[in-house]
């Protein structure tokens, strides 16, 4: 196998790995803590204010973990330096 | 497949390019100053006044509570840069209704630049408050040790702000541009919908993470959590 079929083959399945592995964790994350957020809002319902604003600071932080493998996928997807490397030392071939 | 905004090429001259995030943000600027001029020329203080101040008053007292409920004493302080970050980013994404707008936000250049203009802000209110040698001694504390970490702290809570906001507001774009080409009729639609609500929610994120770190950095570095406050509002 040349150059060009490794980094393709390596940058299509990491692509699709950091995203598939990368939003497991936050997606338990954010479960816990929309779980944990209800029952205190339950259990005192006047603080739902500050509850609430602090739930969605909480859920950007833990979103922000997906958001950087999103990123790197799309990297490779995308803007693949290795893959723009090949591409231009190879013209017509 | 566009990336961002960068790529929408609408001049060029030599190397000076104008592409769709400057034009997109100077028409962003724009809306924001001339709109803001048009409200505010007749102010009236009584109980007749017209709705665009309604809405304007709505929305000053709205972020100037939120700041307020953050930590920051004195809000009227904060509310001009706080203010604008939050319109700026809300505006830019719930414009995305217009055809052939993309929201300059969904490029690295801008969520860098306004990361960047937190990370400046912070140090400046933070030396307003308490004078350069006592912002420059809360960086010790708890220890001396914590020294590298507080300073590594600042540059990665700058890192991930800009990466979060460019994350999201990217994702939302590509998304409906993939959907566009596969299912091009009803979708899209729930998908775009969907955007428009994480838009407002990063631009609030944004701004209360911005409020956040500058009443760390205003209040010094012993956190005094204030439980009682809320509880009556």
């Amino acid at each position: 196998m040349d150059n060009m079929t490794l980094i393709a083959i390596a940058s299509i399945v990491t692509a699709g790995l950091t995203i598939a592995l990368g939003s497991i964790g936050p997606a338990l994350g954010e479960g816990r803590a929309v779980a944990t957020a209800l029952s205190s809002l339950a259990q005192q319902p006047d603080a739902a204010t500050t509850i609430t604003r602090t739930l969605f600071v909480g859920l950007a932080m833990i979103e922000s973990i997906a958001i950087y493998c999103f990123v790197v996928s799309m990297i490779l997807i995308f803007a693949n330096p290795f893959w723009n490397h090949l591409i231009a030392q190879a013209p017509g071939k | 497949m566009r990336l961002s905004p960068d790529e929408m090429i609408f001049w060029q001259h030599g190397f000076l390019k104008l592409n769709g995030t400057i034009v997109f943000t100077w028409g962003l600027m724009f809306v924001l100053a001339v709109g803001a001029k048009l409200v505010t020329r007749n102010l009236s203080t009584d109980l007749k006044r017209s709705r665009w101040q309604n809405l304007l008053e709505i929305v000053v007292t709205g972020i100037e509570k939120q700041i307020k409920d953050v930590g920051l004493r004195h809000p009227k302080k904060y509310i001009g840069f706080l203010g604008t970050l939050f319109l700026f980013i809300a505006i830019a994404s719930l414009c995305t209704v217009i055809p052939g707008y993309e929201p300059p936000t969904g490029s690295l250049s801008t969520t860098a630049a306004l990361a960047l203009c937190v990370l400046v802000a912070v140090p400046f209110f933070g030396v307003e408050e308490q004078g350069l040698a006592g912002y420059l001694r809360s960086y010790a504390e708890p220890t001396i040790i914590m020294l590298p970490f507080n300073i590594i702290s600042e540059l990665s809570r700058t890192l991930a702000l800009a990466v979060r906001l460019f994350g999201n507001m990217m994702s939302g774009t590509m998304i409906l541009a993939i959907l566009l080409t596969i299912t091009p009729f009803i979708f899209p639609i729930a998908m775009s919908a969907l955007g428009l609500l994480t838009g407002m929610v990063q631009a609030y994120i944004f701004s209360i993470l911005a409020a956040v770190y500058i009443a760390a950095a205003t209040r010094g570095r012993e956190s005094t959590p204030e439980p009682t406050r809320d509880i009556k509002a």
